[in-house]
C-alpha cells in the first residue's frame, strides 16, 4: 500500500527533482544545522551580544518553502531567522561575522541575530517584533501585483505572532486586495514559554482562523520536506495563477529554548518530549531515510556532508573572528539613504543632534 | 500666482507627482471613491483610478505596514493618516519598520515613503484625536518630519517629500486647509531642512513651526503696532532635518529668542530649540529663551477652552513683553 510520504513524492513538484538536488536539500539542512549548532557554542563562549533564536528542528520548513522559489518570489520572516537567511542563499560568513557584530556581517554589525536581510536575494529580513513583518508581506505583494509581476511572497511567523493586531490586519488586507502573500505559521508549540493551549484560542487549527477572511488555508507536517514542498506548491500556484493569498500552518519543533536566554526552556517542556522529536520527527533524519530508500546516497556521503557543513560553519567563525568591528563612525552611516549617498537633498539641515 | 488654499495646494502636489512618477501611489481610509475624509485627494480616484489612489480598510498599522513593504520593492506610497493621531496604533509600523530598517540592514534597503495628514488640536474633537506627535516622531533617527504653515511650503515641501529616498512625514493642520495663500503657477519644490523667515525684525526672533507659525505672525504685527517691538519669525517647515543655521544666525540679530508652538512642553520641538539655542548662542543672548507651549494637560473638548489651551497671539504678545 502506498504510504503518505510516498504520494508526497509523487507530487510533481517533487517527482521532477534530480538527485543532485536532492542531496543538494540534504547539504542546505545540514549547513543550516551546524551554523545554528556552532552559533550556539560562540554565542556560550561570550562572543556575542543579545538574544540568539535557534532554527534547529525546523529546517525542512524553511528550506522546503524556499526551495520552491522563483525570480519574483520574496521572503520576509521574523527573528528566528538563520535559517531563512541560508536557505535563500546568503552566506554563512557574513551572517555569522552578524551575529559576533562584525562590520564584515550582512548588516555590518548594525542589525544581529534578528536582522538579517539580503534584498539581491528577495530576502526582506530578519524582524524582531513578534507579527511586525506580517504587513510588510502585504505590502511586498502588493508591489508584485501592482508592478504586474508573477510572483509572491513567503512570510513567516511563529504560532506566537498569530494573536497580533497587525496579523489580523495583513490577512484582511492580502484577502481584501487579492495579493499574492503566503504567510505561514511556523508553529513550534510554544509562543515563548506559553503553550499554544494557553495562548490561542481556536477550534481544530490556527490556520482556521483565516476562514474568517475568506481565505484559503491548509496545516500539515513539517518534518517531510516532500510533503512541504508538495503543500506549499499548492498556494505559490494559487498566489501566481489566481492571485489569491493563502495561510499555512506548519507543524515543527524547535529543539532549544525560545532563544538561548530562555530560562526556563527545560521547565515548559519535558525532555521527553524534546527526545521523541529529535528521534521520531527530525527533519533531517527523515530527508536522509528518504535517500538512503531511494539509494541515491550512501551513508558515508551523508557524513561527509555533515562534515562539509561543519567544516563550513567552523570557517565562518574563523572568518567572524579575524573581521573587525565596526568603526565608530559607522555608528552614524546607514541611517538616511540622502544622507548616506550626500545628494542634494542632503545638503540642508541638521540630521544628527549629537552634542 | 494663483491664490490657492492649502488644500488645494497639496492636492496639486500629489497629483504632479503622480503623474510624473509610475510608482507614486496614495494609499489610505477613504481617500479614493470618498474623495478624502479632508478633501485633500478630491477627484483624484476619478482622474487616476483604482490603481493609484486605493481605499484601505481602517487598519492604520496594516496599511501603513503595508505602504512600508510596497516601498522595499520601489514603490513610492502616499499614506493619508485622516489624523495623525491615528498613527499611534501604527507606531511599530513607523518606528521600528519605516524607522530602523535601513539602519537593521546595514543601508542594504532604503524606504521612500511618504505618510501625511493633520496633526493638530483646536478643533473641539478630544483628546484622541488632537495630538501633535511631530516632537515623538522627529527623535527618531531615520524618520524626517516636516510642518508646513502655509499653502506655499505645503505644496513645495511635499512634492519634495515624495521625491526623497528615506521616510517623510508631513504633518498638516485642519484649521489651516480652508485657508488661501499665494502660490506659484509652476512647478516648485522646497528642500527638507530649510526655515523660512516669515518675517524680518531685529527686537527678538520667534520660532514657531506650523500654526504656530500664523499666531506669531499676528502677534508680531501687533507687537509693532502696539509696543514698538519688531519681531523676527523664523518658520522651521522641517523639524528632523533641521535648519540650526537660520534660526542661530536670527538670534545672534535680535539677541532674544521665543519659541511657540503647539507641542505639548514636556521634550518638545521647542525645548530642542531651546538647548540648540543655549548651546550655541548663549553669550548672544540678552534674556533666558522663552516657550510657548500647548498647556500641559490632554487636549481639551470644551470649544472655548481648547481655544485657551493652544498659543494665541495675545499669549505670544504677554510672553515676548516678558522677554524684551
Amino acid at each position: 500500500m502506498e504510504t503518505l510520504a510516498d504520494s508526497y513524492a509523487d507530487a510533481a513538484i517533487n517527482s521532477q527533482l534530480t538527485k543532485e538536488e536532492k542531496i543538494g536539500f540534504l547539504r542546505e539542512m545540514f549547513r543550516i544545522r551546524r551554523f545554528e549548532q556552532t552559533s550556539l557554542k560562540y554565542y556560550n563562549l561570550g562572543k556575542m551580544g543579545g538574544f540568539l533564536h535557534l532554527y534547529s528542528g525546523q529546517e525542512a520548513v524553511a528550506l522546503g518553502t524556499i526551495s520552491l522559489l522563483g525570480e519574483n518570489d520574496h521572503v520576509i520572516t521574523a527573528y528566528r531567522d538563520h535559517g531563512h537567511a541560508l536557505a535563500v542563499g546568503m552566506d554563512p560568513k557574513s551572517c555569522m561575522a552578524e551575529l559576533f557584530g562584525k562590520a564584515t556581517g550582512c548588516s555590518k554589525g548594525k542589525g544581529g541575530s534578528m536582522h538579517f536581510f539580503a534584498p539581491d536575494k528577495n530576502y526582506w529580513g530578519g524582524h524582531g517584533i513578534v507579527g511586525g513583518q506580517t504587513p510588510l508581506a502585504a505590502g511586498i505583494a502588493f508591489a508584485l501585483k501592482y508592478k504586474g509581476l508573477r510572483g509572491c511572497c513567503l512570510c513567516y511567523l511563529g504560532d506566537g505572532a498569530i494573536n497580533q493586531g497587525p496579523f489580523h490586519e495583513a490577512l484582511n488586507l492580502v484577502a481584501l486586495f487579492k495579493l499574492p502573500a503566503i504567510y505561514i505559521i511556523e508553529n513550534n508549540g510554544y509562543s515563548m514559554g506559553t503553550s499554544q493551549q494557553r495562548s490561542s484560542a481556536f477550534r481544530d487549527s490556527l490556520a482556521q482562523r483565516a476562514d474568517a477572511y475568506n481565505m484559503a488555508w491548509d496545516v500539515f507536517k513539517g518534518e517531510d520536506l516532500y510533503e512541504v514542498r508538495a503543500k506549499t506548491q499548492i498556494a505559490i500556484d494559487r498566489a501566481y495563477h489566481e492571485s489569491e493569498p493563502t495561510l499555512l500552518e506548519i507543524q515543527t519543533y524547535r529543539y532549544y529554548g525560545h532563544s538561548v536566554a530562555d530560562a526556563n526552556a527545560k521547565k515548559y517542556r519535558k525532555p521527553e518530549e524534546i527526545e521523541k522529536y529529535k528521534t521520531q520527527h527530525d527533519p533531517l533524519r527523515i530527508w536522509t531515510q528518504h535517500l538512503l530508500d531511494e539509494a541515491i546516497i550512501t551513508e558515508a556521503e551523508v557524513e561527509e556532508l555533515d562534515r562539509e557543513a561543519k567544516e563550513e560553519s567552523n570557517a565562518a567563525v574563523q572568518f567572524a573572528e579575524e573581521s573587525p568591528f565596526p568603526e565608530e563612525r559607522e555608528i552614524l552611516t546607514d541611517i538616511y539613504w540622502e544622507v548616506d549617498h550626500q545628494t542634494d537633498a542632503a545638503k540642508y539641515g541638521r540630521y544628527f543632534f549629537n552634542s | 500666482m494663483s491664490l490657492l488654499t492649502y488644500r488645494e495646494a497639496l492636492k496639486s502636489a500629489l497629483s504632479e507627482e503622480i503623474e510624473r512618477d509610475e510608482n507614486v501611489f496614495i494609499l489610505g481610509e477613504e481617500v479614493a471613491q470618498y474623495n478624502g475624509a479632508y478633501k485633500i485627494t478630491e477627484g483624484l480616484w476619478k482622474r487616476f483610478g483604482d490603481k493609484r489612489v486605493v481605499d484601505t480598510p481602517i487598519s492604520e498599522a496594516g496599511f501603513i505596514g503595508m505602504g512600508i513593504g510596497a516601498a522595499m520593492l520601489g514603490l513610492r506610497p502616499v499614506m493619508e493618516l485622516m489624523f495623525w493621531s491615528f498613527a499611534y496604533v501604527a507606531f511599530d509600523q513607523i518606528i521600528n519598520n519605516a524607522g530602523c530598517i535601513r539602519y537593521m540592514s546595514g543601508g542594504l534597503v532604503n524606504l521612500p515613503i511618504v505618510i501625511r495628514g493633520p496633526a493638530n488640536g483646536g478643533t473641539n474633537v478630544g483628546a484622541t484625536h488632537s495630538h501633535t506627535p511631530e516632537n515623538i516622531l522627529a527623535t527618531n533617527p531615520g524618520l524626517k518630519v516636516v510642518v508646513p504653515a502655509t499653502a506655499y511650503d505645503a505644496k513645495g515641501l511635499m512634492k519634495t517629500a515624495i521625491r526623497d529616498n528615506d521616510p517623510v512625514l508631513v504633518m498638516e493642520n485642519t484649521l489651516l486647509y480652508g485657508e488661501k495663500w499665494e502660490v506659484p503657477d509652476g512647478e516648485y519644490l522646497i528642500p527638507l531642512g530649510v526655515a523660512d523667515i516669515k518675517r524680518n525684525g531685529t527686537d527678538i526672533t520667534i520660532i514657531a513651526h506650523g500654526r504656530a507659525v500664523l499666531t506669531s505672525l499676528k502677534a508680531a504685527e501687533l507687537l509693532a503696532a502696539e509696543h514698538d517691538i519688531n519681531a523676527e519669525v523664523v518658520d522651521l517647515r522641517s523639524i528632523r532635518p533641521l535648519d540650526e543655521e537660520t534660526i542661530l544666525n536670527s538670534v545672534r540679530k535680535t539677541h532674544r529668542a521665543l519659541v511657540v508652538e503647539e507641542n505639548k512642553p514636556f521634550c518638545s520641538v521647542g525645548t530642542q530649540i531651546a538647548a540648540t539655542l543655549q548651546e550655541n548662542v548663549f553669550d548672544e543672548l540678552d534674556a533666558p529663551v522663552g516657550r510657548l507651549s500647548a498647556t500641559d494637560a490632554p487636549a481639551i473638548y470644551s470649544p472655548p477652552l481648547e481655544k485657551k489651551q493652544l498659543p494665541d497671539p495675545q499669549r505670544v504678545i504677554a510672553k515676548v513683553l516678558q522677554i524684551c
